[in-house]
């Protein structure tokens, strides 16, 4: 499920209108992750807040959703491109790969909510291969 | 048994209650079949599905979503028991239909972001939770007659 030159196209278009509601999109995203999934609860039991919208969710929020724009910039080799980051998760973070499925999974609905007109199945279609991408090339250096 | 707290039951109802079938089901349907294009595999005999474009105009994928929303109804009048409301549709998508249950959830996923993006920020992190549990209730039991 290789990116094709439109996928490409279609995910960096819609980045950029991402942009002006980076931080809305980060906290919105681990907060509803952490509500929705609570198991994933497990990997910030360091955080002295874990409640929607809280401190440490909205700066965790425009962490994760920096490394997506940093993905999104290395489109055309996410392998290497995310080489560091694979290793962060593999060796330091240790997070179970299946919760990228998960943190995805409540992007795509963040992205729904606040680009109801501009999130189309052909943009969810682009956006939802590239985000997969990006899971596969974190998880590189796993095993 | 699926044990449902109030909220729980309050949220759900309340997401039937203020639901256009006939939009919301074609476009989680619409929206399966193109993020998910080997779903088409089931719609051989529905005419013009070449593309993006040709999926959301078909007025028979249009239709076929409306009647997979109404499908959840069952469900929702039942929620105690999900589980046997569903074996004959069960039996249905699995020996007649040959439907691949993955694909159950597949559709859910793709229902869940087309009510989140009818309802922006009412659709909150607590009503994601219990929408999802619902959906996942009724994928289970739809795969429970697989052998």
């Amino acid at each position: 499920m290789t990116l094709s030159a439109k996928d490409k196209a279609a995910v960096k278009g819609f980045m950029s209108k991402m942009k002006s509601r980076s931080e809305e999109i980060g906290a919105e995203t681990l907060s509803r992750m952490l509500v929705v999934y609570p198991q994933t609860k497990s990997y910030f039991a360091h955080w002295p807040d874990l409640a929607p919208g809280s401190a440490p969710v909205r700066e965790h929020g425009v962490i994760f959703i920096n490394g997506v724009y940093e993905a999104a910039d290395k489109i055309d080799d996410l392998k290497n491109g995310l080489l560091t980051l694979s290793e962060l998760h593999a060796f330091m973070l240790r997070v179970d790969p299946v919760n990228f499925k998960i943190f995805i999974h409540c992007m795509l609905v963040v992205l729904a909510m606040l680009f109801p007109e501009d999130f189309t199945p052909q943009v969810h279609l682009a956006v939802d291969k590239f985000l997969a991408q990006v899971a596969l090339a974190l998880a590189e250096k796993y095993r | 048994m699926v044990e449902w707290t109030d909220s729980e039951r309050t949220i759900i109802n309340g997401i039937f209650a203020n639901l256009n079938y006939e939009d919301i089901g074609a476009k989680a349907l619409c929206r399966c079949l193109i993020v998910y294009p080997w779903t088409l595999r089931y719609f051989g005999a529905f005419g013009n599905l070449y593309n993006a474009e040709a999926i959301i105009a078909n007025p028979m994928i249009a239709a076929h979503g409306t009647k997979i929303l109404h499908g959840l109804d069952r469900a929702l009048k039942n929620m105690d028991d999900i589980k046997n409301t569903y074996t004959t549709l069960s039996e249905l998508h699995s020996e007649k239909l040959r439907v691949d249950p993955d694909n159950f959830r597949l559709l859910a996923d793709c229902l869940s972001i087309v009510i989140a993006a009818e309802m922006g920020y009412e659709f909150t992190p607590e009503m994601q939770a219990a929408w999802q549990k619902f959906l996942s209730v009724v994928v289970s039991a739809l795969g429970r007659q697989y052998h």
